[in-house]
């Protein structure tokens, strides 16, 4: 399985999801943000990070920068394309997923370990995956998912919401959204499940010893289904 | 030619900065605010002469890039 990693200025988790990708099986290649074509790729993968320095908006200036074009074809065209934290914040402001991420709802740049919920396994990301609850986790200061009713309306009816953030038994209540998320939506998908964009980091939970395992359970998961 | 934009949240988007600006005014004395929403602003200094002709591309600006329409409007302040 081959994968590609684009890298903007001001990336920085680039180079952990190209560890994490590796590890589990993929061919990963790493993709300067001026390039204009996507190397031959089963999984492209927007890392976290912070773009262009946060200018505007998260992910404003990423979103149309030159290699985006040929990512955005690539989602049209029914490809894999997966956005961890400031990649979700990208593929909202290029409109791949509906919605937008606001600054977190009490000001606060959150780093911790957060449970999410697995809302739906009909999907190349999550079917077969062992766990419905993944530890996960999350460092930003705009997480906090925001959509029009209407957008809620169809993501809810097309079964976009991906993953909801609850506690350790799968729980979801307003006491463990950290960040004020619309309905603790943590990762939604476009309406053909192709793509998903996602603010916790599984690339961080892939060594039992520095962290935890449920994000080697996704990336295992994840290259099994691709297959 | 300069001409201004303002862009501003839309209103039923919650502005937890708009919030504290609030709160600390309040703290500060000035107790008679009902609400703070705090906004961008832009001045592009554009080559193009025409009045009309440039609103219109300052209009594609805010819609391809100056803006996010889910959570923003935005409003063209007329060149002087």
């Amino acid at each position: 399985m081959k994968s590609s990693v684009i890298t903007f200025p001001g990336s920085n988790c680039d180079r952990d999801i190209d560890v994490a990708l590796k590890k589990f099986g993929f061919k990963n290649k790493m993709v300067w943000h001026t390039d204009a074509e996507l190397p031959k790729s089963d999984l492209v993968v927007l890392p976290g990070g912070f773009s262009y320095g946060d200018y505007l908006r998260c992910g404003s200036m990423a979103s149309k920068s030159k290699i985006m074009q040929s990512v955005i074809n690539f989602a049209n065209s029914g490809g894999m394309v997966m956005g961890i934290c400031n990649g979700f914040q990208i593929l909202v402001e290029t409109g791949l997923v509906p919605g937008v991420l606001l600054r977190n709802k009490y000001l606060e740049f959150i780093c911790k370990n957060v449970f999410v919920k697995v809302n739906d396994k009909k999907n190349k990301y999550f079917k077969n995956v062992d766990n419905e609850v993944l530890e996960f986790h999350i460092a930003h200061n705009e997480g906090n998912y925001f959509c029009t009713n209407d957008q809620l309306k169809e993501i809810e009816d097309n079964n976009q919401i991906a993953i909801n953030y609850c506690d350790e038994n799968g729980k979801i209540e307003d006491q463990f959204n950290p960040n004020g998320s619309l309905k603790n939506i943590a990762g939604i998908f476009n309406k053909e499940k192709n793509v998903l964009g996602m603010m916790p980091h599984p690339e961080r939970m892939i060594d039992k010893s520095l962290s935890g395992e449920d994000g080697s359970l996704f990336f295992k998961n994840l290259i099994n289904n691709l297959k | 030619m300069k001409i201004s934009v303002i862009i501003t949240l839309k209103k039923d988007v919650l502005d937890p900065q708009g919030k504290v600006i609030h709160q600390t005014l309040d703290g500060m004395g000035f107790q008679d605010i009902n609400e703070v929403r705090q906004g961008k602003y832009f001045e592009i200094d554009t080559k193009e002469t025409d009045n009309d002709k440039a609103k219109a591309k300052v209009e594609e600006m805010c819609k391809k890039l100056l803006a996010n329409l889910v959570i923003e409007n935005y409003k063209i302040i007329d060149p002087k």
